[in-house]
């Protein structure tokens, strides 16, 4: 202060307000950054801990959820709870989850937790149960499950509200009897909604089969793949139109049924 | 000082209309705290589910919803609209502070406002020192910087950290280690900075009082002509600063109490025994004598700031 009594008043004036700014401005800074790094820490959302159904993406979810707990007291299951700080560690405090191991989510025809979400977190646009994507359970442990071990246990399977369509049994050659079979669960994600009923019903004392965030449990095909069996249109427009070749007389597909019987055989070897 | 209670052993008679008359204000916003936090607690206590929800947003007998305005503009600064029923809520209870004054917010519903109450008043018994009292400004800073870091990160920022809905949340929802939070906060109004949340750095209650600047509801200091100068308005008012000009105004000046920081808590109206302060709404214009200035007191008034002078005088 001493110096700047010493200035002309205007002088010292601009001079303060100056000063006071720039602390205000730092002290903004300062403190908006320890902010920002809490607040984007939040969006690190832990592997085990799931959704609601409709529930957006987890960055815009974090945007959306104004930590109401309406959700939470709409489930009729009791299975969503509001993240509670220390409790909770890694979720955004007060944000609604639920843990498939505990209590799953038990697909409710008329989804009344995202009927009473009033910002649109949990997206209004879901009307079917079915169509939500919560996680997507994943086989995670194939040497302790007791139907890869080629063991008939098959609960997720049978637990599973898209039986035979988000979980099937493929049968495979059990290697280790030879000459058994191994109903092996597989999980088909574009019919898993991540309701959890599989972890939570999974016999062991550690589930081996656990609905993961879709992110992690699922990779990415790249764009440019195509898959010849999937594809009923040319390539590429126009340009490659081959003819079906399909089993018959005239094409070198000689073993299929209906195929080109030739009229000579080859002498067998030791004649 | 003289306190109300000091006040209450010189005059015996009719005992508990005094005591009533000198805690009125205190007695309504203690109740009025305690409706807010029961009628959403008698869900989860009783299975009685009037409120659902909690101070962020709630929805009152399956069709009236309310959600809190900065959380709701947060998330506008955050890229969200959100839907209807948050975006009524929102209009609702801005309109409703509105009218009613931003700030009454603070002292009729936030639940930490206890707390910090709690701190000031065993900060006066212990005569603690008023210890770091950051520029008043600081609070506004502090919504601008919500709002930028909800931009910037895309979330509502201030909801990672804010001690008011950690404590109604964690009441009714599971409290987890919130209580902490809390407890900082007691802590820091009491050995750090005397009325330093509250006062000086929640954000919260920032923008509350930012919209209820026009607010109708107002504190006035109609008959500040009977001021004595006895100063326990000062005292007992956290916002003591937006006293001085009402109380001390020329016939000219209004004596309404127009600041935005004002909660309108009533307590002034509580403790001032020549019944100076009453409610009244902004727009009243009766005509109230200046307060008769004694020389002595004018003179130690004008050097002093009135957070000085209310230290004084515990």
């Amino acid at each position: 202060m001493s110096a700047l009594t010493k200035l002309p008043a205007k002088v010292a004036d601009r001079r303060r307000f100056l000063q006071e700014a720039a602390r205000a401005l730092a002290g903004c800074c300062v403190f908006g950054l320890a902010l920002a790094k809490l607040s984007s820490d939040a969006k690190a959302l832990p592997a085990q801990a799931l959704r609601p159904p409709g529930a957006l993406d987890e960055g815009a979810f974090l945007a959306a959820c104004i930590r109401c707990g309406l959700c939470v007291r709409a489930c009729p299951y009791d299975t969503l709870s509001l993240a509670e700080i220390g409790s909770d560690p890694g979720l955004a405090t007060g944000t609604p989850f639920f843990t498939a191991r505990q209590v799953p989510c038990e697909m409710c025809e008329d989804i009344p937790c995202v009927a009473a979400c009033p910002t649109g977190a949990l997206d209004k646009g879901l009307s079917r149960i079915d169509d939500a994507r919560m996680g997507t359970a994943v086989l995670i442990d194939q040497e302790n499950c007791l139907n890869a071990l080629g063991l008939r246990c098959d609960v997720c399977y049978r637990v599973c509200p898209a039986i035979d369509q988000a979980i099937t049994l493929d049968l495979q050659h059990n290697a280790r009897s030879g000459h058994h079979a191994i109903f092996m669960p597989t999980v088909h994600a574009d019919a898993c909604t991540g309701c959890g009923k599989c972890e939570k019903s999974c016999v062991l004392p550690e589930a081996a089969i656990k609905v993961l965030p879709t992110a992690i449990a699922r990779a990415k095909p790249a764009d440019h793949y195509r898959l010849g069996w999937e594809e009923n249109t040319p390539l590429v427009d126009e340009l490659i139109d081959l003819p079906d070749r399909l089993p018959g007389p005239g094409t070198d597909n000689l073993a299929a049924p209906g195929g080109f019987e030739p009229s000579f055989k080859f002498p067998e070897a030791g004649q | 000082m003289t306190t109300a209670n000091q006040r209450l052993a010189t005059m015996p008679a009719s005992r508990e209309r005094r005591w009533l008359r000198a805690n009125l204000f205190l007695v309504l916003r203690r109740s009025s705290q305690a409706f807010f936090l029961l009628i959403f607690m008698i869900g989860p206590w009783f299975g009685i589910w009037w409120v659902q929800g909690n101070l962020a947003g709630s929805l009152t007998l399956g069709v009236l919803p309310l959600t809190d305005p900065f959380v709701f503009l947060q998330s506008l600064a955050a890229l969200h609209w959100p839907a209807t029923s948050a975006l009524t809520g929102a209009v609702i209870v801005a309109l409703a502070y509105g009218l009613l004054g931003g700030r009454a917010y603070c002292a009729w519903v936030c639940p930490i406002n206890p707390v910090t109450d709690a701190a000031s008043w065993l900060h006066r018994k212990l005569g603690l020192k008023k210890g770091w009292q950051p520029p008043k400004s600081t609070r506004l800073w502090l919504v601008a910087v919500a709002l930028v870091v909800s931009a910037i990160t895309g979330t509502i920022a201030w909801e990672t950290v804010n001690p008011v809905s950690m404590l109604h949340r964690g009441l009714i929802f599971g409290m987890g280690s919130a209580w902490l939070f809390v407890l900082a906060v007691f802590l820091f109004d009491l050995l750090l900075s005397r009325r330093g949340w509250c006062g000086h750095l929640c954000p919260v209650g920032a923008f509350y009082g930012l919209l209820g600047e026009k607010s109708i509801l107002r504190v006035s200091a109609a008959k500040r002509s009977a001021c004595n100068d006895c100063m326990d308005c000062y005292a007992v008012c956290p916002e003591m600063q937006v006293l001085s000009a009402p109380l001390n105004g020329s016939d000219q000046n209004s004596p309404l109490i127009l600041s935005r920081d004002c909660s309108n808590c009533g307590r002034c109206i509580d403790v001032c025994d020549l019944d100076v302060f009453k409610f009244t709404h902004r727009f009243d214009r009766t005509p109230a004598a200046a307060h008769a200035k004694r020389p002595s007191h004018t003179k130690k008034i004008q050097g002093q700031l009135p957070g000085q002078i209310s230290g004084e005088i515990r």
